[in-house]
């Protein structure tokens, strides 16, 4: 028995967890968040966003603007002070694009000024008084856009190689059932609710951030850097986000410049952004482009794989979600042949959007495996059953633990799957087409280590201190509750301090890693307390007594894990270090999807009444909480097959759909039953906890259990996201 | 910030008069205005806010044996909720429950609905240079640029943004009149389908009320085919959107299935609110079968003109009419 499995044995943290810790400060209004935070005699700042996609500042002419009483300052490139670029922290700093220091243009959306003024609504009144000349150039906005260049991924990113096991074109060549299919995905935003607000100010040379961060150690690190301070100067405060998703994980180019501006007016700057301006400040998932081949014998035996995939990027930027490994290693392919590529365009870098390269790549998957069981007259769920491997396809990495089939079986079960006739186009009920669809979800394990601080007091209420950030996931609670359960006290003893720069470092809030990464230093932490207190926690009654003993009133321990040496950052794939040398190991949660739509015959109204998930994903810490996670990924799910897309002016080369009117999110009414399943699974090489990561699976491949519920309830199959009502005529 | 100087007039006479001033628009709801003014689409130095007029009329709604008149101060969600009204013509509250949100129905004018502006991309933000609604000569940056959501009925080369709202579909379609108070002279009453001009070459000139006119009612005669009514709206969500496609019907329908009368109003599919005098008259005589109303909807979109995204519009503009009429003949009366 490794030690890893006592500790799982010894910890019964599964349950159906607690409240939230923060619940009632969030619904009461008394959380504050970061457009909240008020400061004295502030200075509001208003950002100027281009309205080209490429070209230059001819012109900038700010006089009627500077006249109009409240107006205190206008940033522009020809008066910006200089600042360090924005270069890529260790989360990722996708938005790594620094404005105002030339007049060039770049991007639709990209900050060309920033408006300074008494309030608001000075600064926004005067920004549309500020006159701008451009110089326009043609630009390429999408994959297909004259002018975009195709560029291989391996060659811009020396750690990312494509893969080639076997002879994948031959295979594909002799296989007697073959799919050549090809997919797409239109760029879609994470704008959360929470805009992107920062209010800056210095005490001294110290500076304060107030500023929604997934990761305020990385901001943190990259707006010194840019400032040419140094990080201990620097303290960013983010106690509640109200959205991330990714979108504030990445350092973007507003920070440092408020910072600058506070600096040079000696007053603190305030912004909030506005709604339209969310759709370019930071990252978006790109638009994507996928080929998959598929060779299979007629009893359903996959013979090969190829997935070719085309991401869009900006021209300055390197980012790539380059998930061909995460498909690969879905089903057991002899061979298998794979390339990414980035399409380099005049838009800003995309970046990480929950789910961020497992999404689109798992809808394009998912769908051609829904093509080949159609062709094959297989149950998909058989299909994916027959070709269930033992091992990693890529590399022969041993899984620690791999629940995908147990998921599909549960799912298939509660959804009733096997009552539903195969036939396409065949069920009806009375002018509404009905269609069932599954897809396989996954995602990969990262683990990035962490450090908190326990404290536990005399009285018996404890601390625990960790720079996590608490996205709406519960993190509060999660990390709150373990601390309570090793150190045998009340929840509501537990006082838990996160979002801020000044605690102990610990992974961030994305890759849906924060959790398993930040318990085991809490576990560590308090293992230690409980060992001072002579390896036994005391009775609570007693806790003073033994504290007196010892002569203190508080017990402080501060801990660090890291996972893997450190080595698996990159996800999916680590060593293990046994007795008999190192063995390389492949982790991931699993999932499966399971959707009904219900389409009018005449209308092609689209209706989804049921969405059901299950997943497995090691040890659930809360379940409430966790639930709650995959029906919200399952949510989103629903939205990006359905909903969400950027739309682009083909001559302005623009986006058109800057608000919520247009870029369409589902409302109430459109989410009917939505049923996440935790599947019960142990792993117990993961990490101490056996803690998989839970955030990012749920909006996995719902996109393709829909669009092969389309296929099933119509005959059409839609391989182009979002699915929209033109679409199925 | 530019300063806006704001009254409240008491009577009809002295909100016409105060719109002698420049730059100055009416406002009730404001649901429209102050959503434009916000985005710099319209500007204004002066705003007359006619929700606190003293004639009773203005905000009643009154049903004789002959006419259901509707005051233009009479708020969407009041229609709506109104028992008598239901009865006589459902037609009405369907398509103001299916319109806007909760919200914005319980602020919003029947006056101002029917003057609300477009929902077009380009006219809204001001950062696309072309448009010649908002700035007549400028161009028209729909006609090939992402036009999805654009009109095939009732286009022109300049213009092709789509006439939004539900329930002025629903005036068109059911031969409402429209009163109309103004400076000079008496209040005049013209057909609701007479109020909204098509674009042509002039976009930016959406109706034919003069700069101080008012609107102050609406009547709608009262006839067999208001009880068989429904209005079907098909959007790309199920709340909160403006409609792809809608069709508003009325069917006055002999004991044999027989169309006596048929009454047809599109919306989602063109510049104005739309009446489609074509789909009726291919009704009427016609026993309600579904070849006869696929023949009425083949008549309706005859004078379709698609762009690049929009072509889908008339197979679903077509199909939303089958379903209502379809609907509408199936209703228990």
């Amino acid at each position: 028995m490794s030690g890893h499995e006592t500790a799982l044995r010894e910890l019964p943290l599964i349950g159906r967890g607690h409240a939230r810790y923060d619940g009632r400060a969030k619904v009461t209004g008394r959380a504050q968040f970061a457009a909240d935070v008020v400061v004295a005699d502030p200075i509001h700042a208003f950002l100027l966003l281009s309205t080209i996609p490429r070209g230059r500042i001819d012109r900038i002419k700010t006089d009627r603007a500077l006249v109009l009483p409240g107006v205190i300052d206008i940033l522009t490139h020809e008066n910006a002070p200089a600042l360090a670029a924005p270069v890529s922290q260790a989360a990722g700093s996708a938005t790594n694009h620094q404005p105002l220091i030339d007049p060039d243009i770049v991007f639709d959306g990209q900050v060309i000024g920033v408006v300074l003024a008494e309030n608001f609504e000075t600064a926004r009144e005067a920004a549309a008084l500020v006159d701008i000349h451009y110089v326009k150039q043609p630009a390429a906005v999408t994959l297909d856009s004259p002018g975009a260049v195709t560029e291989r991924w391996s060659e811009i990113n020396q750690n990312f190689e494509d893969l080639e096991v076997g002879d994948a074109e031959k295979a594909l060549a002799e296989a007697p059932v073959t799919i050549d299919a090809t997919y797409h995905m239109q760029s879609q935003v994470h704008n959360a609710m929470e805009p992107f607000p920062t209010t800056v100010l210095w005490d001294g040379d110290d500076l304060i951030v107030h500023e929604p961060s997934q990761y305020v150690v990385g901001l943190q690190r990259g707006v010194a850097r840019q400032l040419g301070i140094d990080p201990s100067r620097v303290r960013i405060i983010s106690p509640y986000i109200g959205g991330g998703f990714g979108s504030k994980l990445s350092l973007t180019p507003r920070t440092a410049i408020l910072a600058a501006l506070a600096r040079k007016h000696r007053r603190p700057v305030k912004l909030v952004a506005t709604r339209s301006q969310g759709f370019t400040l930071s990252t978006y998932r790109g638009e994507s482009r996928h080929r998959i081949r598929l060779g299979a014998t007629p009893d359903g035996k996959l013979t090969a794989f190829a997935h070719e995939a085309w991401e869009m990027c900006s021209r300055f930027g390197a980012y790539a979600s380059a998930s061909t490994d995460l498909t690969a290693d879905m089903y057991a392919a002899p061979s298998i042949l794979t390339r990414v590529n980035i399409v380099r365009t005049d838009r800003t870098t995309p970046g990480f959007m929950r789910g961020p390269g497992e999404m689109p790549y798992m809808f394009a998957l998912e769908t051609a495996m829904d093509e080949l069981a159609y062709r094959l007259e297989m149950d998909p769920v058989e299909l994916r059953r027959l070709n269930e491997p033992a091992r990693s396809p890529i590399d022969g990495s041993r899984f620690t633990s791999r629940s995908l089939v147990k998921c599909f079986d549960e799912a298939a079960e509660r959804f009733g799957w096997r009552n539903r006739n195969p036939v396409p186009g065949a069920n009806r009920d009375g002018d509404w087409l009905v269609g069932y669809g599954c897809a396989a979800a996954t995602f990969p394990c990262f683990n990035y280590g962490g450090s908190a601080t326990v404290t536990l007091l005399r009285s018996g209420r404890a601390r625990v201190e960790t720079a996590a950030s608490e996205i709406g996931t519960g993190a509060y609670t999660a990390l709150g509750q373990v601390a309570a359960e090793l150190l045998d006290l009340p929840i509501e003893n537990v006082e838990v301090l996160l979002g801020d720069s000044l605690l102990p470092p610990t992974a961030p809030a994305g890759g849906s890693m924060q959790t398993a990464s930040t318990v085991p230093a809490i576990r560590l932490a308090c293992e230690r307390i409980v060992s001072r207190l002579g390896n036994r926690m005391p009775a609570l009654a007693d806790l003073g007594a033994a504290f007196d003993r010892l002569g203190t009133l508080s017990i402080q321990e501060t801990a660090q894990y890291a996972a893997f040496d450190g080595k698996n950052a990159n996800g999916g794939r680590a060593v293990l270090s046994t007795p008999d040398g190192d063995e390389p190991i492949a982790i991931a949660s699993y999932g499966a999807q399971f959707v009904e739509v219900r389409i009018n015959a005449r209308t092609k109204e689209l209706r989804v009444p049921r969405l059901v998930g299950a997943f497995a994903a090691g040890r659930i810490l809360n379940e409430r909480m966790a639930l709650a996670q995959y029906r919200g990924g399952m949510v989103w799910g629903l939205s990006s097959a359905l909903f969400e897309g950027l739309a682009i002016d083909p001559i302005q080369s623009r986006v058109t759909n800057t608000n919520f009117e247009e870029y369409a999110i589902p409302v109430n009414a459109d989410v009917q039953m939505v049923e996440a399943i935790l599947v019960p699974e142990e792993d117990h090489e993961v990490n101490p906890l056996g803690v998989k990561g839970i955030g990012e699976i749920g909006i996995v491949g719902v996109a393709a259990a829909v669009s092969n519920a389309i296929f099933h309830a119509t005959g059409k199959r839609l391989r182009d996201l979002p699915i929209t009502l033109d679409k199925l005529f | 910030m530019q300063p806006i100087t704001y009254e409240r007039p008491e009577t009809v006479e002295a909100a016409v008069r105060a719109l002698g001033r420049p730059e100055t628009l009416f406002v009730a709801g404001g649901t429209t205005v102050f959503d434009l003014m916000k985005v710099n689409v319209l500007k204004a130095s002066h705003l007359v806010d006619v929700t606190r007029l003293r004639d009773p009329r203005l905000s009643a709604i009154e049903v004789s044996d002959t006419a259901i008149r509707l005051g233009a101060l009479v708020r969407m969600a009041d229609l709506a909720a109104h028992p008598g009204i239901r009865a006589i013509c459902p037609l009405i509250p369907l398509s103001l429950d299916l319109g806007a949100s909760e919200q914005i129905r319980n602020m919003a004018r029947l006056g101002g609905n029917v003057l609300q502006r477009t929902r077009c991309a380009y006219f809204r933000d001001t950062s696309f240079e072309a448009c010649n609604k908002r700035n007549p000569g400028s161009g028209c940056a729909a006609l090939d640029g992402h036009n999805r959501q654009h009109a095939i009925l009732g286009t022109s080369t300049a213009c092709i943004a789509i006439y939004p709202g539900d329930f002025p579909q629903v005036l068109a379609a059911v031969d409402a009149q429209v009163e109309i108070a103004g400076r000079q002279g008496k209040p005049r009453t013209i057909p609701f389908t007479d109020l909204h001009r098509l674009p042509g070459e002039t976009p930016d000139v959406e109706t034919v009320l003069k700069r101080d006119e008012l609107i102050t009612g609406f009547l709608i005669p009262r006839g067999p085919w208001l009880r068989r009514s429904l209005y079907l709206k098909i959007r790309d969500r199920q709340s909160y959107a403006f409609a792809l496609a809608s069709a508003a019907v009325a069917l006055d329908l002999a004991p044999d299935g027989t169309v006596r009368e048929a009454r047809v109003g599109l919306g989602g599919v063109a510049t104005v609110p739309w009446r489609a005098r074509e789909a009726e008259a291919a009704l009427k005589g016609n026993a309600l079968t579904e070849a006869i109303a696929h023949r009425a909807a083949e008549a309706a979109f005859a004078g379709a003109v698609t762009r690049s995204h929009n072509h889908y519009k008339i197979p679903l503009g077509k199909q939303t009419l089958v379903r209502a009429l379809l609907g509408a003949a199936a209703m228990e009366v």
